[in-house]
């Protein structure tokens, strides 16, 4: 089987660059080749028809910045011909979630409001991963604002398709960053994770998807949702590649207070130590799921799907086997409370970030004459959001009020502590169970067709059941494939671990991408690709 | 807080929230807002003890990994042409905005 350039990892692109072998420009070109394979036609605001050949394509981006990188491959070249250190990404396409501002390029948040809105600086995690030597091929696709776990929010459609089933979700928020990653459309991409929005569609399309610790790569320049919640991190091909580019974007910046003064560890010098003597744990509280019933609203327990939760017994089984201890039972009896607090939390910061959108400094402006200032704000926002930010504006607005705060706010930010005491108990070096981490499904369902959930935003919501403990605790968590369900959809399985463990919890995903690397699942392709 | 979002408040929100929307979309969102009112509901029967403090950001952020205050220091503003170039309406450098109700006082 020849595998085009265009699926390379970025680690391997960047030996075979650096050894000669070929060039930043002739990866530029293999990976455009691709785009132009799979990509469809791109979304945009027009009023949308939906094509029957739509759902046979992905539609990642919604603006290419070719320019850009043409620009930049070129430069590595030269740089390389100079005898120069072109950077550890050198040449390795990237694409840069919409939400991240880029300089020069529209940074809309896949919302009508920043539609016309054109970035005068750059995101602290992609001007490092620019400065490494990235080529940035383009801004891709999201929910609305980050709302929502399929990408069929965005006010730029077609929505994504899942590059495994183009008729699927490929999950959200970061829906067209795990997409196009796993259609070959970028090597890496810059995605953020809110409640799961980098781990859940890493899961959907079969990639790698990595939420670093709160406060470990900065978020100036990142169009904000919750952000005591919202964490930059990469989505990639692999396990390497995500500590490559991990350790590109980590680490302090003067220009976000929230970055932690603690020295990055190298990601990649240990990566291959293995797991022997970790204590890796199995809580029965990631198997099963409690979330409203679509018809009755009335609260259900279900098992997560059987295929799932066989895949993290038998990765549990391949790291013990590779020398890891499986600790069984860990009790996490709050992760159910995990979206419940979560609607509260995330709707309040969500509609204190939102106020700044007023049609007076940048984006929609409402055209029409209007009386006054007040009917300016009303006129321009009505018109430039979508139904996810007025409903997560509406909501912030109900629960944050002064005779409802102590009930909802309070109450949610105090469960928020018993979230976190869960995991510190987990992972308490003198506690019971002594957890280096712990090992859970990514998502209770493998991806869903489009259209399926989409308007239910209780049921939508509760994709993220899984993922959004981690967020409310500030720990880190990585989401590797694990195997492919009957449909032939991948499916994912998480790793969460202690405030900035995230070199432990690449080396544990590192090992079972080894222990697994000869497993006939990893030969599949996505379907998309099968015509090209 | 068995509370649902009646009409009335739904429209207190919207007006809060200074958003216009049309018959359809207000309907479509209250009864979201009132399925999601349901799913915090749950948050009801959790016991949380009184001396269990609030955790507003995951991570503690004790002095030590804490990153240190920025000098204060004027500095000139790169980007200003640019980012004036973003707004809807600019007159000398100034933004442009329709009357600001206010009360005439005289």
């Amino acid at each position: 089987m020849i595998v085009e350039t265009c699926d390379l990892p970025a680690h391997e692109l960047v030996r075979r660059l650096k050894q000669g072998e070929i060039t930043a420009v002739g990866i530029l070109e293999s990976t455009v080749a691709r785009i132009d394979a799979v990509e469809g036609r791109a979304p945009t605001t027009a009023p949308y028809q939906a094509e029957a050949m739509d759902q046979e394509k992905i539609h990642a981006y919604i603006t290419l910045t070719l320019d850009r990188a043409h620009e930049q491959a070129q430069a590595v070249d030269r740089a390389l011909e100079a005898g120069e250190d072109p950077g550890v990404l050198a040449g390795v396409p990237i694409s840069i979630k919409d939400i991240f501002c880029l300089r020069g390029t529209p940074s809309t948040a896949g919302s009508r409001i920043l539609e016309n809105f054109i970035s005068p600086y750059t995101a602290t995690p992609a001007s490092r991963l620019e400065a490494a030597g990235a080529v940035t091929l383009g801004k891709v696709n999201l929910d609305e604002f980050t709302y929502g776990s399929s990408n069929e929010s965005s006010a730029f459609l077609p929505p994504p398709g899942n590059p495994w089933d183009p008729k699927r979700v490929p999950g959200g928020s970061s829906g067209a960053s795990a997409a196009a990653v796993a259609a070959g459309e970028s090597t890496i991409s810059l995605g953020t994770d809110t409640a799961g929005s980098i781990r859940q569609p890493a899961s959907f399309c079969g990639v790698v998807g990595l939420k670093p610790t709160y406060g470990r790569v900065s978020r100036y320049g990142l169009i904000a949702f919750a952000s005591s919640l919202d964490c930059p991190g990469p989505v990639t091909r692999d396990v390497t590649d995500a500590a490559l580019a991990l350790q590109v974007i980590a680490g302090q910046d003067p220009y976000d207070a929230t970055t932690a003064a603690i020295p990055v560890d190298d990601y990649l010098s240990g990566l291959e130590k293995g797991v022997a003597g970790m204590r890796i744990g199995l809580s029965p509280d990631y198997f099963r799921l409690r979330y409203p019933d679509p018809e009755t609203g009335e609260l259900q327990e279900q098992p997560v799907a059987p295929e799932i939760a066989a895949a993290v017994r038998q990765a549990a089984a391949i790291l013990a086997e590779a020398g890891a201890e499986i600790v069984e039972d860990v009790a996490m009896p709050n992760t159910q409370y995990g979206i419940p607090a979560y609607f509260v939390i995330s709707r309040v910061e969500a509609a204190s970030n939102l106020h700044r959108y007023d049609g007076v400094k940048y984006g929609l402006r409402y055209e029409g004459a209007v009386e006054d200032m007040i009917e300016l704000y009303q006129k321009s926002r009505g018109q430039g959001f979508g139904p996810q930010p007025k409903l997560r504006i509406l909501m912030g607005m109900y629960v944050s009020a002064e005779q409802y705060e102590k009930d909802y706010y309070q109450k949610a930010l105090r469960v928020r502590t018993l979230i976190r005491r869960d995991f510190e108990t987990a992972f308490d070096p003198q506690g019971d169970h002594r957890l280096d981490c712990l090992l859970t499904p990514t998502t209770p369902t493998t991806a869903f067709e489009i259209g399926r959930v989409y308007g239910d935003t209780v049921l939508m919501q509760y994709a993220d059941l899984l993922t959004v403990p981690a967020n409310h605790a500030g720990i880190p968590g990585i989401s590797i494939p694990a195997g492919l369900d009957s449909l032939n959809l991948p499916i994912g399985i998480q790793l969460l671990g202690p405030d900035f463990s995230e070199a432990k919890l690449l080396r544990v995903a590192r090992a079972y991408e080894m222990a697994t690397d000869a497993e006939a699942w990893r030969k599949g392709k996505p379907k998309v690709l099968e015509a090209t | 807080m068995a509370e649902t979002i009646t009409p009335e408040i739904f429209e207190h929100l919207v007006e809060l929230a200074a958003l216009d929307l049309d018959d359809e979309e207000a309907s479509y969102l209250r009864r979201e807002l009132n399925g999601q009112l349901k799913a915090i509901h749950e948050l009801e029967s959790i016991e949380v003890a009184e001396d269990i403090p609030i955790t507003s950001h995951g991570v503690p952020y004790s002095e030590a990994i804490s990153a240190p205050l920025r000098e204060d220091v004027i500095a000139s503003c790169k980007e200003a042409d640019d980012i004036l170039a973003q707004a809807p309406e600019v007159e000398d450098r100034l933004f442009v905005v329709p009357d600001i109700p206010h009360e005439d006082l005289s």
